[in-house]
């Protein structure tokens, strides 16, 4: 009679081929070893096409000029010209088309981010132009007096 | 010994279970894939931040969370800045509210009065995820969802990972964690959907006084690159020997 | 622009229930690994011990302990059923657990629980296969004639773990034994290794200042066998005195001779207590040099573990783990004349110390910030009011210990193996 002391084993063996057999039913074709090699890309490649696609929400002040070319003209001779139309106004995706209408943030909170004085010596921070709040018209927008895109004081 | 047919099956099918498994884990890209990406190669992605030049507005923060989708609400972010405040009797006071997503306009700093004349130094410290040479958080994944492009920049697959957790305990900067509405792994790309195309990243992009810049380190004509090569550069946490590709100018020892 | 959800978004953030943040944090850092990262080695060490156990009766012949041998491969197998469940339970996408088998990244030590929990899970289903061979083939004869559907039920599921395998000759029998002695001896040092991976996840994370050490794996190893030990010293006491009473309050007590009713036997428990006392010395002994080094060398993280092991976890770490979970037993089990009860008691407050221990390091090891100027504590979810609180809280938890109970007794209908002589 033969042993029977290797059953087990079929069994574990069973279960690791029927392992075997699902695994390309359920493991994406494109999983591998990438570029940097088994460490550093064990991956699926099409994960990097997805994220390439993700997305742009930004545009970039040029997408800007294109209609609002006043606001850009001035903005640009302006101390304000190092910063993106996009900071305050938010990302302008498919503007005009979508969304229709941009944000415009008149807070006081928008302009303390650069101008709320800080006393600090080794930052380009206390080199710049910047207010205590609670001294300075506390509570009221900034832009009631100052104009955002081309500030001039 | 008799040798029956039986026996020569069984171990056929035994000898093809054993090699079936190592080579089914070890795909390897065939030559025209791996051809293709050649072209990736000759970047090498790298960023260089002017800590002298930021004056902690936090526009990049809020730039970084409008462009990837995360939750503006949560103090979870890609990118974050952080204040630090060194006092003259050697105290260092550092904060980060919401990652530095509404800027810092309070001089108060942890909940502190400091008298500007205590202060020996105080300056800003962007920070994101290094795309390290030797990612210590990809090493740890269990199951191949994150991993590094070509380029140098590692991305997660959410359509893999598990959500162990293990990537964020590895990652010696903190610059992980669980994306709260699609709850699997997140971190910095260095807006991969950006770069690919030629764009620069949100952060760069928003920073209005350049403590943010992008570069390939593989092209020595890069400004970026002549500048990590020219200039006196650090970069963090260089002990653990993961190899960040984000170099600091101006980066002072109380840095954490 | 406009946020949708203002009201409650600290709840979207995993872990922000239950971390208070202080000082200086990074933003996305919080206390990810709760206390199910804190059952799974536990119920790793308990399966590793429990098995060890087993073997001392397969492999080395310790006749005495042949009864409680087979109750501890039965147990040692419905913990190892348990043990990936805390796992399951802390994962964000646990549907997608089974990656780990089919696209295993082999730099990662948590991918090595793949290959080796199966391939222990193999080896104690073999070993119970065949302790049970002949119980599962006597079952099929002796349940031929019944009626019923579930005597039928029972019948073929007897007949299918037979796996065909119906002689129950001599030569047989002894090849079942010689199966048996070479799964337990091999089980040995795997089991090992399914503990000492353990800690090897948490020794290889060069982030994290607590846990980068490489006695880390040393130390879980011999904190595993401590607390299998003290598990199944534990248990033993346990049956045998509750077979004592169940003797002595049974019909036929008065039939019972004087060598029956002996109980939970003291020569036994002070054999195993001195293995016990052993490899306690090994466990502390290791964790007392990781410590002291650490102390001496003072590396840039030592000011802020300082603050963490001598202050904020001093009560965790040196009064409830190393005093009463092991110079408090430590004692009970030296002092003189020691009886079944001490025993007992220092067992339990053993398995206290290493389910302290586990504590200790994984929650430890998030107790500081990696900027190493700040802290997080931990607050265990008592209560649930959602699964996210269910889950990773002390219910979740109550939860795993209760579980290999429920799932043994369930074993113990097809494979029983709690039979009292009467």
């Amino acid at each position: 009679m033969k042993s029977h002391v290797l059953r087990p084993l079929w069994v574990v063996l069973a279960v690791v081929a029927l392992t075997m057999a699902i695994r390309p039913l359920v493991v994406p074709s494109d999983f591998g070893v990438g570029e940097r090699g088994f460490m550093y890309s064990y991956h699926r490649k099409s994960n990097e096409g997805e994220w390439r696609a993700f997305k742009v929400k930004y545009q970039t002040k040029e997408y800007c000029s294109e209609c609002h070319d006043e606001q850009y003209e001035s903005n640009m001779a302006s101390k304000h010209k190092v910063i993106q139309c996009e900071n305050c106004h938010g990302p302008a995706l498919e503007h005009p088309e979508e969304p229709e209408k941009l944000v415009i943030d008149r807070s006081r909170a928008q302009c303390l981010r650069c101008h709320a004085y800080l006393p600090y010596p080794s930052s380009f921070r206390a080199k710049m132009k910047g207010i205590v709040s609670s001294e300075h018209n506390e509570g009221e927008p900034c832009a009631d007096c100052h104009d955002p895109h081309e500030p001039d004081l | 010994m008799k040798f029956s047919r039986r026996d020569v099956l069984k171990t056929a099918m035994k000898g093809a279970l054993v090699m079936a498994l190592p080579l089914s884990a070890f795909k390897i890209l065939s030559p025209s894939e791996a051809r293709a990406s050649v072209r990736e190669s000759n970047v090498r992605w790298g960023f260089l931040v002017d800590t002298n030049k930021c004056v902690g507005c936090g526009f990049c923060v809020k730039a970084c969370k409008l462009e990837n989708e995360v939750p503006y609400e949560v103090p979870l972010t890609r990118t974050w800045v952080e204040r630090y405040v060194i006092l003259k009797d050697g105290r260092t006071l550092i904060d980060t509210p919401m990652g530095g997503r509404d800027g810092f306009t309070d001089p108060k700093i942890q909940e502190r009065d400091v008298n500007p004349k205590d202060i020996a130094k105080a300056f800003f410290v962007p920070k994101l995820c290094n795309q390290c040479e030797n990612p210590p958080c990809v090493q740890v994944c269990p199951v191949g969802a994150t991993y590094q492009t070509a380029s140098g920049v590692s991305l997660v697959d959410r359509e893999w990972c598990i959500g162990c957790g293990y990537c964020i305990m590895a990652c010696p900067y903190g610059a992980r964690f669980f994306h709260p509405v699609h709850h699997v792994a997140e971190k910095c790309t260095f807006c991969y959907h950006r770069i690919t195309q030629g764009m620069k990243t949100a952060c760069v992009n928003a920073c209005p006084f350049g403590a943010r810049k992008l570069g390939n380190l593989k092209d020595l004509s890069d400004p970026v690159t002549k500048t990590i090569l020219s200039e006196r550069v650090g970069i963090l946490k260089d002990a653990f020997g993961t190899k960040p590709q984000v170099y600091y100018l101006g980066l002072d020892e109380n840095v954490r | 622009m406009t946020p949708e959800v203002v009201h409650g978004a600290e709840m979207m953030v995993h872990g922000a229930e239950w971390t208070i943040k202080e000082l200086f944090t990074y933003p996305n850092e919080y206390v990810y690994w709760t206390i199910q990262i804190v059952m799974y080695p536990y119920l790793t060490g308990l399966v590793a011990g429990a098995f060890v156990l087993s073997s001392l009766y397969h492999v080395f012949g310790q006749d005495d302990l042949k009864d409680i041998a087979k109750f501890a491969l039965v147990f040692s197998f419905a913990l190892l059923i348990v043990a990936p469940m805390p796992l399951l339970f802390h994962l964000q996408q646990p549907q997608r657990n089974f990656e780990v088998m089919l696209t295993p990244h082999f730099t990662s030590a948590i991918a090595a629980f793949g290959m080796v929990y199966s391939f222990y899970m193999a080896i104690v289903a073999s070993e119970i296969w065949f302790v049970y061979r002949k119980f599962f083939v006597e079952q099929t004869i002796e349940l031929k004639g019944k009626a019923g559907i579930g005597n039928m039920l029972l019948r073929t599921l007897y007949h299918i773990l037979t796996l065909g395998a119906y002689d129950l000759s001599e030569g047989a029998i002894h090849k079942d034994e010689k199966a048996i002695k070479l799964l337990a001896a091999v089980g040995i040092p795997v089991a090992c290794f399914l503990h000492g991976y353990a800690g090897f996840i948490f020794g290889s994370v060069k982030a994290n200042a607590l846990w980068m050490t490489p006695l880390m794996p040393v130390i879980f190893i011999m904190s595993a066998i401590v607390s299998g030990i003290a598990l199944c010293m534990l248990t033993d006491i346990i049956i045998m005195e509750w077979k004592k009473f169940r003797i002595k309050t049974s019909k036929k007590r008065w039939e019972i001779t004087a060598e029956e009713v002996v109980g939970a036997e003291i020569d036994i428990v002070k054999k195993t207590a001195k293995y016990l006392l052993g490899f306690m010395i090994a466990a502390l002994t290791l964790e007392l040099v990781d410590l002291i080094f650490r102390g001496y060398t003072a590396m840039k993280s030592w000011d802020i573990l300082r603050t963490v092991i001598y202050g904020k976890d001093f009560t965790k770490i040196f009064i409830y783990q190393y005093g009463f979970g092991n110079v408090l037993p430590f004692v009970l089990l030296l002092l003189p004349r020691l009886t079944v009860k001490r025993a007992a008691i220092a067992a339990a407050l053993v398995l206290f110390g290493v389910f302290m221990m586990r504590w200790n390091v994984v929650i430890g090891g998030q107790a500081f910030s990696l900027s190493f100027a700040g802290y997080m504590e931990y607050h265990i979810p008592v209560i649930p009011h959602s699964m996210e609180t269910f889950k990773e809280g002390v219910t979740g938890a109550l939860f795993m210990g209760i579980l290999p109970f429920i799932l043994f007794w369930l074993f113990n209908k097809i494979i029983p193996c709690l039979k009292f002589k009467q």
